[in-house]
């Protein structure tokens, strides 16, 4: 081995050089990134630091696109909010990567820095979020008063978007009423119950099992009877380990999906049978988090982009897919929210839970531990 | 050979050479460096971590689900191997069996999984069939998305690849060697227990290794299969680099991949060897 390992590390080198060479160029000018608006609505805080909203949306016009990224079309409504966008203001929107999770995100903007393909936006669950602070340019929407201090960084690195509770979808042609979480251990459910994902990876998923722990005797310090719970349901042969989608709840795979409320929700407007359960007593409530990236390739589209979000027009868009936006209390002293749609979110009974940073730490400390062991 | 031309030899050598070095080589190294690493400083941290109860499981089934799966596909692959090399070179079963191998040992990932999930999934062709003219309800609690419905389904590449590989070890045993065992007295089964066997061995263990190996990094098919608890190695690593719940385990996954790697140079190691061993008989 000896004669053949000088060969390899100079081989080696020479890999390295050939990397470097294929690192992706800098970008200069790409899309009109130089003049006017763009270097202002790099660093602008506001709309007003723009000439208030007129000024923003002209730059952004001059820019004329957007790239976002990890939005699924059926999550949330998004597909109705980006062509509203784009219509409203004639700027293309590029969509990546629409099943991406949280960390892919991060990864991406990473990874493409300095390009025009970078993400301009980020939509994240909490932990992704809170642990990336510093990749977020500090903007305050307009309607920033309106969104109550726990739900946004007082700088304006970060602002929640919308969210809802955990809950239980179920196909009633195929499966009785569903109440409780302790119900999905009947013979009736035997192969026909999944989980949005695996909890160590995906935020719907962790959230399913805290509250299986809520419903179980747990707390939100406590997530072990949640990882028990599924741990019975694994050996009543009622735990079905597919990943749902849309397509597998409406060919019938998984007959029961717990998931959040706003996704279950959207499910229904396709499958009539399809009944969206919030458990009494066990409501865990789950924010996203929106921010703009500090190094957007269209800074000020990124920007106007969070303002149709955090606009009635936005909210009432996510409202639409079953979710409930951040700003749906003033909205609703103000007269402006989407009645119908408000009034057909699924009822809640209980004190809503909404897990901290510390327990949610904690609670991911033992999931790892003890999760795979338990369903693998 | 002048030293001229064994230059001109290795020139045209050079866009193999690059090719390796940015697509094997490269990421080799980066993996290698980075399981010893955790920003940027140099760590055993990612190392020690594969020695943790959930990394030690899930190399188990890794390992259980490759060495069923490489075994299953060794052996019924070699008794169809064995039934198409006994046809003449000709003959249009054997090239039916060889052409249909050939595609199917590369008819992996996401495809397969899906054709699987629509023949025996929940609401499946057969499942539903089973369902309503027998009565009986094979899908169960989902044994298809576990362990036992991921070495059904690898076994589906596994059989038509081990007809591949096997099929020149099988060809080169010689018709004049049975006749001479047969003359000297032997009996089918000492023809086989003391000639072909001990002959044939070699190229059976090394294929299976090599089945073994194409099992072990196999993973798409698994993603689409199994969403729960990350029961392989390759869902694993996905986990560590795209997990929302748990943060900061790209290194990790640099371990985790640097583990397969040794795992599958072993078994490399061990296939050159008996490939050495048979190539002897093969001439």
């Amino acid at each position: 081995m000896a004669k053949s390992s000088l060969r390899v590390s100079l081989v080696a080198g020479l890999g390295v050089m050939v990397l470097a060479a294929c690192a992706p160029p800098s970008d200069n000018g790409g899309s009109d990134s130089g003049s006017g608006g763009g270097s202002d609505a790099k660093t602008a805080t506001s709309a007003a630091d723009l000439g208030g909203m007129d000024g923003l949306v002209k730059a952004a016009k001059k820019e004329g696109e957007l790239n976002v990224i990890a939005l699924p079309p059926d999550w949330a409504n998004y597909a109705n909010i980006i062509k509203g966008f784009s219509a409203k203001y004639g700027i293309k929107v590029n969509s990546a990567q629409p099943d991406a999770a949280s960390q892919d995100e991060i990864n991406a903007a990473k990874s493409l820095k300095g390009t025009t393909r970078a993400p301009d936006v980020f939509d994240l669950g909490q932990s992704v979020a809170l642990a990336n602070t510093s990749m977020f340019a500090d903007y305050k929407v307009s309607t920033w008063d309106d969104v109550p201090a726990d739900f946004k960084d007082e700088n304006g690195a970060w602002i929640n978007d919308y969210g809802g509770y955990m809950s239980i979808g179920y196909d009633s042609s195929k499966v009785p009423d569903v109440t409780g979480v302790d119900d999905l251990l009947g013979k009736e459910f035997k192969g026909k119950v999944a989980l949005n994902g695996d909890p160590t990876t995906a935020g719907a998923a962790f959230s399913g099992v805290m509250m299986a722990s809520l419903a179980s005797g747990g707390s939100a310090d406590d997530i072990a009877p949640g990882v028990d719970f599924f741990g019975k349901l694994k050996k009543a042969g009622n735990f079905l380990p597919v990943d749902p989608t849309s397509a597998t709840i409406e060919s019938g795979q998984t007959p029961v999906v717990i998931d959040w409320d706003y996704l279950n929700a959207a499910e229904s407007k396709k499958l009539d049978s399809w009944k969206v359960v919030v458990p009494d007593n066990a409501v865990i409530a789950g924010y996203y988090y929106q921010a703009v990236n500090a190094d957007a390739p269209h800074p000020a589209a990124a920007r106007l982009w969070e303002e149709y979000l955090y606009s009635d027009e936005g909210q009432n868009g996510w409202l639409g897919g079953g979710a409930r936006p951040v700003r749906a209390d003033a909205m609703v002293k103000a007269g402006t929210i989407d009645k119908a749609a408000y009034d057909a979110l699924p009822p809640v009974n209980g004190q809503a839970v909404t897990p901290t940073v510390a327990q949610t730490e904690k609670a991911t400390t033992y999931l790892t531990a003890n999760w795979a062991k338990t369903v693998g | 050979m002048n030293r001229f031309s064994r230059f001109t030899a290795w020139l045209a050598l050079l866009p193999f050479l690059l090719y390796l070095l940015v697509f094997l080589v490269a990421p080799t190294l980066t993996v290698m460096v980075g399981a010893f690493q955790e920003n940027g400083r140099f760590t055993l941290v990612n190392v020690q971590a594969l020695f943790s109860g959930t990394v030690l499981h899930v190399l188990r089934t890794s390992l259980i689900l490759s060495a069923v799966s490489a075994l299953v596909g060794a052996v019924l692959g070699a008794f169809l191997t064995y039934l198409v090399a006994t046809r003449p070179a000709t003959s249009a079963f054997r090239r039916v069996v060889t052409a249909v191998s050939g595609v199917l040992a590369q008819f992996g990932g996401v495809p397969l999984a899906f054709a699987f999930i629509a023949t025996l999934g929940f609401s499946g062709v057969v499942t539903e069939a089973l369902r309503s003219t027998l009565g009986v309800d094979i899908f169960g609690s989902g044994w298809l998305f576990g362990l036992p419905g991921l070495i059904l389904v690898y076994s589906y590449f596994q059989i038509p690849l081990m007809v591949i590989v096997f099929l020149p070890a099988l060809d080169g045993i010689r018709p004049q060697w049975r006749e001479a065992a047969v003359n000297l007295g032997a009996s089918t089964w000492q023809y086989w227990r003391r000639v072909a066997g001990p002959m044939l061995l070699p190229a059976f263990l090394g294929s299976a290794l090599l089945l073994f190996a194409n099992a072990f990094a196999a993973y798409a098919t698994a993603a689409v299969l199994v969403s729960q608890g990350q029961p392989i190695l390759p869902l694993l690593i996905r986990s560590a680099l795209t997990s929302e719940v748990v943060l900061g385990r790209q290194n990790l996954a640099f371990a985790l991949a640097f583990e397969m790697v040794v795992v599958v140079a072993v078994v490399m190691t061990l296939y050159s060897l008996l490939v050495r061993r048979t190539s002897r008989w093969l001439r």
